[in-house]
């Protein structure tokens, strides 16, 4: 083999290596679902009181796993549904939380995390109703949870039931649903909290949270607290 | 020609220089120094401390660990450093050393120096390991635990599933909950379990580490000798977010870990009731009431249960 030909081969190698680890960069670290801002007009550290409105589906708008369950987060401007798990709020704010329930019911797998915790109050309001625990296993009335493990939040999602109509094309504005909702505080520190659903509602996946249980934009994302 | 070039610096008829004792020499006043500051200077400070007795235990064992590797060490330092300085290659010297045959003295010494250290380190880590009243090892003695300690233990039964330790209390009406509190002086029972997948009980400060595996309860003992905090991780690769799994468990006085038992067993009175019996273990698939419904409602599995026979479906 010639010199020159040699020369270009290592060269097209190497473009194609590089090609290869752009795209790993761009698709994998750099990608991923937007960040939801709930911090405009408050100033941080004042107590003052955010709005995040959030909505969990049986489907969502991903065309390569459409079948996923998933979360939606309302952008507080636009009041358009955004397809993520990500949102930000300012440090020591109170955060009032509407959760929108249109999926079906899956008992959890620990009832423990039926229990309300990490909430003012203790409590969370299913359809303005205080509730501080739901059976799981009594009845199909559970969806999910929205936990954050470091503030011990947990608070289970309440189901519109089994034989319910679900919405069937995300982000759901009709069908039958519940509405939770409650409030916390934010920590003063800042960072990127982790939050994930405790109910094995990928279906499928009970020995383990694979799939939308484990993926950024569907049942896990992050909190992330400013100043 | 090295023998002449010895010669030409020794003159004729000089014996040549000990350098066994040289390096003896040399080694000697490094290893006991290292020896000394190994224990008595870092040694208190070695992982994972000394809040618990396996932890003080696991402590002691990697100090006698150090003193006896220092030696080591510094004589291969040392006899490398010495052999680079004094047998370097010099300009002219380009034979081998004279052969060396068998020498019984020192075949004899190595061979009965090394055996007396195995023997010696085999008898006293069985006896650190095995003898009643030391800590144990620490970690999961599996479900039919060979060594316990003395008194009466409390059971805290640490259930892992992806990305969370809970933590049941069975003596205290079974009540459950994501903090891990324990009292200072009282021999402690972990039974270690997963919900899901294989996980690992890291409690870091306590020297405990028991795998948490999905149908199996394993058993570590622990007592805590010190107050404070302890950080509890996940150490087996538990799935993609095991990095979150994570938490800080306290050590308490006696009197404030009753209170607290008391507190919370009143607090999760609700919560407790809705859980199912207390069990080393359990099957998360089971779950009697719910299957009746999903039986009726014509969803369940094959096998009676909510979740069908073949999961789990991975993509």
């Amino acid at each position: 083999v010639s010199l020159p030909a040699r020369v270009v081969t290592l060269v097209l190698a190497f473009l194609a290596v590089a090609a290869v680890a752009v795209f790993v960069v761009v698709h994998y670290f750099l990608g991923g679902p937007p960040t939801v801002d709930y911090t405009s007009d408050v100033t941080a550290d004042t107590g003052a009181t955010v709005h995040v409105v959030m909505q969990e589906d049986p489907q969502n708008t991903v065309s390569t796993h459409p079948d996923w369950v998933s979360y939606f987060i309302q952008n507080p401007k636009t009041h358009a549904w955004i397809h993520t798990t990500l949102f930000k709020v300012p440090a020591g704010s109170k955060i009032d939380m509407t959760i929108y329930g249109y999926d079906g019911c899956t008992p959890l797998r620990n009832q423990v995390f039926g229990g309300v915790s990490g909430t003012i109050g203790g409590v969370e309001n299913v359809n303005g109703k205080p509730v501080k625990v739901i059976n799981s296993w009594s009845g199909c009335n559970v969806a999910h949870t929205f936990s954050i493990p470091t503030l011990n939040l947990n608070v289970p999602m309440a189901s519109p039931g089994l034989t319910a109509n679900l919405c069937g094309t995300s982000p759901c504005t009709s069908g039958p649903h519940e509405t939770v909702t409650f409030s916390f505080m934010s920590p003063r520190t800042t960072g990127d909290y982790f939050w994930q659903c405790r109910v094995p509602c990928g279906g499928g996946f009970v020995d383990g949270f694979g799939g939308p249980m484990q993926t950024i934009g569907f049942m896990t994302g992050n909190m992330e607290v400013v100043s | 020609m090295a023998a002449s070039v010895a010669e030409d610096a020794q003159g004729p008829g000089q014996a040549g220089p000990n350098h066994g004792l040289r390096i003896f020499l040399i080694w000697l006043p490094v290893a006991v120094a290292a020896d000394l500051l190994l224990y008595f200077v870092y040694g208190p400070h070695m992982p994972p401390g000394q809040m618990s007795n396996s932890a003080a235990s696991q402590q002691f064992d990697i100090r006698v660990m150090s003193v006896l590797a220092a030696p080591v060490m510094a004589f291969v330092l040392i006899a490398g450093a010495y052999s680079l300085i004094v047998w370097r290659h010099r300009e002219g010297d380009d034979e081998d050393g004279p052969a060396i045959f068998g020498n019984v003295r020192i075949q004899t010494t190595w061979i009965t120096v090394t055996a007396v250290i195995v023997l010696f380190l085999a008898g006293f880590g069985t006896y650190e390991l095995a003898w009643p009243g030391f800590a144990g090892a620490g970690a999961g003695e599996g479900p039919a635990p060979i060594w316990k300690p003395d008194g009466k233990p409390l059971e805290v039964q640490v259930i892992a599933q992806q990305w969370r330790f809970t933590y049941r209390y069975p003596q205290f009406g079974g009540f459950e909950t994501t903090a891990l509190v324990l009292p200072i002086g009282q021999p402690i029972q972990f039974n270690v379990t997963s919900l899901d997948v294989i996980h690992s009980f890291w409690a870091y400060q306590l020297g405990v580490k028991a795998d948490a595996n999905p149908g199996v309860n394993n058993v570590a003992y622990t007592t805590a000798q010190q107050t404070g905090s302890v950080t509890v991780r996940c150490a087996e690769l538990c799935g993609l977010w095991h990095g979150a799994m994570y938490d800080y468990g306290k050590v308490v006085s006696v009197a404030s870990f009753q209170s607290w038992a008391h507190q919370t067993e009143t607090q999760l009175a609700a919560v407790t009731k809705i859980l199912p019996p207390y069990a080393t273990t359990y099957d998360p698939t089971v779950i009697p009431q719910i299957n009746k419904a999903m039986a009726k409602a014509g969803i369940a599995g094959a096998n009676g249960y909510y979740y069908p026979p073949n999961d789990p479906v991975q993509p």
